[in-house]
């Protein structure tokens, strides 16, 4: 194992652990929030902020970063550059959508949400990997294309 | 909401905005969690031992949350366990055929202008609303 894996490892680490923090300060760990921002009715605009501080960041710091020929700890970036909007993409982000909305919890809240002991994060990201598998398992027969 | 939970939710976003900048600049790669998790186990080789750590991290972080200020883990959400089974169901289904969740299309793919990002952000924010006001509609806000 080369040192520059395990500076990988360790930046991996403190990424999620930061991005779990915030994710927590911000309320993302409780459901009602997001349900609040999906009902103008009784709107929660939470997540709008979340979503201000985060891309208010990255969109100054992406380009800066992207500037470096390579990444600090990799010979190339690995970032996705497609452009095509395919019925993949749409179907899927509804069909997440619809989940976001029910269960009110998205990947990170859910993961971050398992060191609460409390059983729905469980059942969540329980069903949340199930269906991460059904759809490796199923998507020959989707015919969708990649 | 007031205006301390606005101030909270804009440092918290901006936490997260650092941790998807480190990330891009040490390790080249979009803090994808979904992709994350799923590839962590449909591909579990050491190469990429990363996701485990990243999911190892968040779990770390939340358990220094559940010390300090567990309520910001309270869930009144009204929502039942089968509610809540179905739409793990639907998030890990959806978020791999959409190749991307809220980080991954929401944070970082709108941070670097992807035409791809914004549809599937505005995608998924149009069928949680939908969904949300049929929660509301049909069984008064609970399942």
């Amino acid at each position: 194992m080369s040192s520059v894996f395990a500076k990988r490892n360790t930046v991996s680490f403190v990424v999620g652990f930061v991005f779990s923090i915030g994710l927590a300060i911000s309320g993302m760990t409780q459901p009602q929030k997001i349900i609040g921002f999906l009902n103008p009715w009784q709107w929660d605009p939470s997540l709008l902020f979340v979503m201000i501080g985060a891309i208010g960041i990255h969109i100054v710091t992406y380009p800066l970063v992207r500037k470096r020929h390579s990444p600090i700890l990799d010979t190339k970036w690995r970032v996705a550059t497609r452009k095509d909007i395919t019925p993949r993409l749409i179907l899927g982000s509804a069909i997440f959508g619809v989940g976001w909305g029910l269960g009110g919890f998205c990947p990170g809240p859910g993961i971050t949400s398992l060191a609460s002991g409390d059983l729905p994060a469980f059942l969540f990201v329980g069903a949340m990997i199930t269906g991460m598998i059904l759809f490796e398992k199923t998507q020959r027969f989707l015919k969708l294309k990649e | 909401m007031n205006f301390n939970q606005a101030v909270y939710s804009l440092i918290g976003g901006g936490l997260i905005g650092i941790a998807v900048t480190i990330m891009l600049l040490f390790n080249g790669r979009v803090t994808g969690i979904s992709g994350i998790v799923s590839s962590s186990i449909s591909k579990p080789t050491p190469e990429g031992l990363w996701r485990w750590l990243f999911i190892i991290g968040m779990i770390a972080g939340g358990i220094v949350i559940q010390a300090t200020k567990p309520d910001l883990f309270v869930n009144v959400s009204g929502r039942g366990s089968l509610a809540v089974i179905i739409a793990g169901l639907l998030v890990g289904y959806g978020t791999v055929m959409g190749s991307g969740c809220t980080s991954g299309h929401g944070v970082c793919g709108l941070s670097r202008l992807s035409i791809r990002s914004l549809m599937a952000t505005m995608t998924f924010m149009l069928f949680g609303f939908l969904t949300v006001q049929a929660v509301r509609y049909f069984a008064g806000g609970s399942l």
